[in-house]
């Protein structure tokens, strides 16, 4: 459902996305489709053990094995010292990185990469492994972050010390950093309450579960030439990531994203790709290819932090939120990096506040390092505070929503790490939720109860470039750099189409590699359709001044008196459509741009949700569930429900289902999908999406990004939803069986 | 050029518990320089060879300033440093 009307002509309409046939035809080329002359498979030897040194590797009897071609260890690692990567949208320490891609003297996670073999068939890489010999001094492991953070827990990292925004702690410590935001007074905040909430809550580590694995081919030239096909968010920051790690030049690094089959959030960090690479130079130039296992991906690849947070607010009788207050510590896995940040700044976001204060932590534990995952770090925080603002809600007698309105942030207000929001939909939001039937149909039946919560997300510009160029039959072919991972070489080309003023179907939309189009940041952040789409329109306005000028030329006739609109160019009454013009050139007309915009706008959802608990088992069924969310102006309406939708069914998952279980050695014991259970379609009803558009004022056409903001809110609606249906508030995700019998049972 | 810079908390040590300030300046480095002098050691933590230290990003009017130190200020302005964050 959209709520504004349109006056584009392709924007807000809904084509088939260009690469649909080729991915349901099986026809599309992931990751592990690439084959290439003379190739060898890898496998890599990982860690049985959470935290040891590694006192000796010994590979010779690796070596041995007849089809072996390769193998390397940490020492075939180029040294890297303290450095600082920008991957876009986040930045990690090279150093750690490098350890994490091969365990350099200590093994910090189940998991944890020691070795990598290259052979000529991955039986025989397998075999090999079993024969690599590493001896280790095992050591006591700490997995919570609470645990880690306590004086005499085991010290993961020898040298870290504690950075708060840039002042350095002196004694090593699992606290990688700590920050705060704080506004006003909140001891005066919290004696002007009538009411006071707060509580403690737990948040299970969980996986982002995109369904590819995983992988990467690579070939390291006799010329020192590296390329490399793989599955990834961004090639650009594949390429960067290696030039560092391998200490190259970035133009000697060439990458080829393939289709992916999932992201969010977990494809922008390498893992295998220097892996290869390095198997490749060291096996006499031969192409490597690594392919994780589904156990490999759960295990060593990057999971969103588990969490402790506790929350406090206060409100007057009015429904005046007055104080709140919020600690968050973020299990970062093995190395600093969590999205403690993140989640600090969403935790309070829809909210008005005078007098806040939030600690943030990022705390280093022997889990594998946290990567982003969609809205990092947001859920958590949102499942805390929107637990507590339903129950000021509800000791207050007030509606949830009206409660959330009477509060709700707008133009001008103050996000809780001070800078002022621009044009927000907020309120349109929670009102169109208030609106909608399902928030006011009858719910009845025993142990059935609703829930609703808000989200936010910051969303993100990024750098984006793009080509085009004009056939002479009038279509275009785009190249574009940005992974398509959503939908979004039909959002961004609709962009161009509209900008040019030509049908969609005119636009063929290409996402190319690293030697073939201009740098682009990753997909992620909800940036793409915003910062690509942005980047299309500069070349479509490019191509039209390219076209009038080729017209004026035609016609005779000076540039400035040839008009464009709607895809027909004009002069003192003669007219050519688009296609009559291309047909016309004997120059090819071609344009790029390059952005790099700032004005992305934030997004609010607003989640309402029917639960049934089964209260002999501890089932929690969803009956219905609506996502209502601002959404700027939706490029592609259809893509944009998808996220809705996708983003609801991850959060449900998370909340319910979702946790990595680790015996008390920490081994991890459920790294399959088996068991580490996510939601299928059979568990979810159809999701019902409710688009309120609020153009962003800082888009040529009104877009904000959409993808993360519908995974924050679940996790708290339906906490919400179970507290109305048995009477519990559920303080630990995921809100399992288990843990549903033991509220009832009084021991949440 | 008067400029309101909002100290991070967790410098306000530095600054006597001001939660923020008003510096003249021209770019965000003359803010930090300005800051400095009111209050010596704040440059050395926000700053590290002559950028803005890793994990800080400024925010100049609610809009993240990309070039940091050399972001130019050319009216007044509102300024934050704040956390990076990141996406996914």
């Amino acid at each position: 459902m959209t709520t504004t009307a349109s006056s584009y002509k392709v924007i807000g309409s809904r084509p088939l996305r260009p690469d649909g046939v080729d991915k349901v035809t099986g026809r599309a080329i992931y990751g592990a489709d690439v084959r290439l002359p003379g190739m060898l498979y890898g496998k890599v030897l990982r860690s049985p053990h959470a935290h040891a040194r590694i006192v000796a590797i010994d590979a010779t009897a690796a070596w041995a094995l007849r089809g072996v071609r390769a193998v390397v260890t940490a020492q075939d690692m180029p040294a890297i010292g303290d450095k600082i990567a920008d991957l876009g949208e986040s930045t990690v320490n090279l150093r750690y990185t490098s350890n994490n891609l091969l365990a350099h003297d200590k093994v910090l996670y189940y998991g944890h990469a020691v070795a990598a073999v290259a052979a000529d068939n991955v039986h025989i890489a397998e075999e090999a492994l079993a024969l690599i010999n590493v001896e280790y001094e095992v050591l006591l492991p700490v997995l919570d972050g609470k645990a880690a953070m306590a004086p005499a827990a085991p010290i993961l990292l020898d040298d870290l010390r504690t950075n708060e925004l840039g002042k350095r702690g002196d004694a090593p410590t699992n606290i990688a950093e700590h920050f705060r935001h704080q506004r006003g007074d909140l001891a005066k905040g919290f004696a002007e309450a009538d009411v006071i909430v707060e509580r403690t809550f737990h948040t299970a580590t969980v996986h982002q579960g995109y369904i590819e694995p995983q992988n990467a081919t690579a070939l390291w030239n006799e010329d020192d030439q590296v390329l490399v096909w793989c599955s990834t968010q961004g090639a650009f920051s594949v390429q960067e990531q290696l030039a560092e790690l391998l200490q190259i030049p970035i133009s000697r690094v060439t990458v080829t994203p393939t289709e992916i089959g999932g992201g969010f959030g977990g494809k922008i960090n390498v893992y295998l790709e220097p892996l290869a690479a390095l198997l490749s130079r060291k096996a006499g130039h031969r192409p490597v290819k690594l392919v994780m296992t589904r156990a490999e991906v759960l295990a060593a690849t990057g999971p969103t932090s588990g969490s402790h947070i506790r929350v406090k607010m206060g409100a007057r009788r009015d429904g005046v939120i007055t104080a709140a207050e919020a600690e968050l510590i973020y299990e970062a896995g093995a190395y600093p990096g969590s999205p403690v940040g993140a989640g600090s700044g969403v935790i309070f976001a829809p909210y008005r506040l005078d007098n806040v204060q939030v600690d943030g932590y990022d705390v280093v534990v022997n889990r594998p390092k946290a990567a982003a995952y969609r809205a990092p770090g947001g859920t958590n925080a949102v499942f805390a505070a929107e637990t507590v603002v339903d129950e000021l809600a509800e000791k207050l007698g007030l509606d949830p929503i009206d409660f959330r309105l009477r509060n709700a942030v707008r133009e001008g207000d103050r996000r809780v790490d001070g800078p002022e929001y621009k044009r927000i939909g907020f309120v349109e939001t929670l009102e169109a939720a208030r609106n909608h039937p399902h928030y006011t149909a009858p719910l009845t039946g025993n142990h059935r109860g609703r829930g609703i919560a808000a989200g936010f997300w910051f969303n993100w510009g990024g750098k984006s470039s793009a080509t085009a160029t004009v056939n002479a039959d009038g279509t275009v072919n785009l190249i574009e750099g940005s992974t398509d991972i959503g939908g979004s070489r039909a959002s961004i080309a609709m962009q161009l189409a509209e900008t040019l003023g030509i049908p969609y179907e005119d636009i063929r939309p290409q996402v190319v590699g690293t030697a073939s189009v201009g740098y682009n940041d990753v997909t992620g952040g909800s940036r793409t359709t915003f910062g690509t789409g942005w980047a299309v329109y500069e070349v479509g306005k490019k191509l039209l001044a390219e076209m009038c000028q080729r017209a004026a030329e035609y016609w005779d006739a000076p540039v400035e008196a040839v008009s464009v609109a709607n895809g027909v160019f004009a002069h003192n009454g003669d007219a050519m459509t688009f296609r009559e013009l291309a047909s016309k050139l004997d120059v090819p007309v071609t344009a790029s741009a390059s952005v790099h915009p700032q004005s992305y706008g934030p997004g609010f959802g607003v989640h309402i949700v029917d639960v049934e608990v089964d209260v002999e088992t501890g089932k929690v069924s969803i009956l219905r569930y609506t996502a209502v969310q601002d959404v700027g102006k939706a490029i592609h309406p259809s893509y944009v429900e998808g996220q809705l939708q996708g983003g609801a069914a991850q959060g449900i998952g998370w909340a319910l289902n979702e946790e990595y279980v680790y015996d008390d050695k920490g081994r991890l014991l459920n790294a399959s999908l088996l068991d580490y259970r996510m939601p299928t379609a059979l568990d979810l009803p159809m999701i019902d999406t409710v688009l309120v558009e609020v153009h962003n004022p800082g888009h040529p056409y009104g877009v904000r990004g959409v993808g993360e903001v519908p995974i924050v809110p679940p996790a708290a609606a339906i906490a919400n939803a179970i507290h109305r249906a048995i009477g519990v508030r559920m303080t630990e995700l995921p809100m399992s069986p288990a843990r549903i019998v033991a509220a009832l049972n009084g021991g949440a | 050029m008067l400029h309101d810079v909002w100290i991070p908390p967790v410098h306000r040590d530095l600054t006597g518990g001001a939660e923020r300030v008003q510096v003249e300046a021209a770019t965000i480095g003359e803010v930090v320089a300005a800051l400095d002098v009111r209050f010596p050691g704040i440059a050395a933590r926000l700053t590290q060879d002559g950028k803005l230290r890793h994990g800080i990003i400024v925010a100049v009017n609610g809009v993240t300033a990309p070039r940091g130190l050399r972001q130019r200020l050319t009216a007044p302005s509102e300024i934050h440093f704040v956390p990076a964050l990141a996406g996914g």
